[in-house]
């Protein structure tokens, strides 16, 4: 989600931009499709070890969802098993597993 | 009681350990240290051997190495399909040395700082910058520990309530410090 808004926010740097149009448009049409074709998403699965606390505390740090959410998406993990933390193309998404494994949470990427 | 952390000036957390609690700890991560392995390479002065370097492409058989480095592609219970088990055979070969290097750090973190002590009890200050691999390291612990005692949410084997000359005691006493220190760490750092 983070990350369709930072594409968005380069774009609109582009377009205020003083630089010829000529210029500017192979640029544009060079940058990588804004929505990947298809999402790829990162789902964190319940573990008996990991602390509630400590998964809230993974999912503010790295992703820097604020508590709330944060605290959803590890309460969804606890009671449903898992959860959908993240989504994105599948080199994003496989940064992120790498980053949740990391921590030392359980985490996998697959197809939406 | 075991020592806990408590938050510090400097924006960092501190644990009074004794010696001997000191020394269990280090013991704990010098064994963690050797169940993640050293890294490749060894003793070669080659950095590009090193940077070069793959990973394996096949998931550890100890049930505690694969918590600590799980497959990517294909969640629990279904069996992996074949172009699942291929993508995370090749995730493995190009992620896992640095998972490794990541787990080896945070765990060389902790001793690093236990060995200040000099053998002795003492406070151990811990900085900001470090309190998140030592989180790291007492996580990869407790994930280990867990593996190997087989805990689980219900507690089925009643591990929380061992009898004394139970060989799995003094494991599962550490268990609970590591959490209690983990937790405690958070509480330092979160405020």
């Amino acid at each position: 989600m983070e990350r369709g808004e930072k594409i968005e926010v380069d774009e609109e740097r582009r377009t205020v931009s003083v630089a010829p149009v000529e210029i500017e448009r192979p640029e544009v049409e060079g940058v990588p499709v804004t929505e990947p074709d298809t999402p790829w998403v990162t789902i964190v699965h319940n573990d008996p070890v990991n602390l509630m606390t400590y998964v809230q505390y993974v999912f503010q740090s790295y992703f820097g969802y604020p508590k709330d959410k944060a605290r959803k998406l590890m309460m969804d993990v606890h009671t449903k098993g898992r959860a959908v933390v993240s989504s994105g193309t599948r080199e994003e998404m496989e940064r992120d597993v790498q980053a949740m494994h990391g921590y030392g949470l359980w985490a996998t990427l697959q197809h939406d | 009681m075991a020592g806990l952390f408590e938050s510090a000036a400097d924006g960092g957390a501190a644990i009074p350990l004794d010696e001997f609690e000191a020394s269990i700890l280090r013991s704990l991560e010098v064994q963690m240290l050797e169940l993640i392995g050293p890294p490749p390479g060894g003793e070669s002065d080659d950095p590009l051997a090193a940077l070069f370097a793959e990973g394996p492409s096949e998931a550890p058989e100890d049930p505690a190495l694969l918590r600590l480095f799980p497959d990517a592609y294909g969640g629990p219970g279904a069996p992996k399909d074949a172009e699942a088990a291929e993508m995370a055979s090749e995730f493995r070969r190009y992620t896992e040395l640095d998972l490794r290097a990541r787990k080896r750090e945070d765990a060389l973190a902790v001793v690093r700082a236990l060995d200040g002590l000099g053998g002795e009890g003492g406070v151990v200050a811990v900085g900001a910058a470090d309190c998140p691999r030592w989180l790291g390291a007492l996580n990869d612990l407790r994930l280990t520990l867990g593996s190997r005692l087989e805990v689980s949410e219900e507690d089925e084997d009643g591990l929380y309530g061992l009898p004394e000359d139970d060989p799995r005691k003094p494991l599962v006493i550490a268990y609970l410090w590591l959490g209690a220190m983990q937790e405690s760490l958070l509480e330092a750092m979160i405020g």
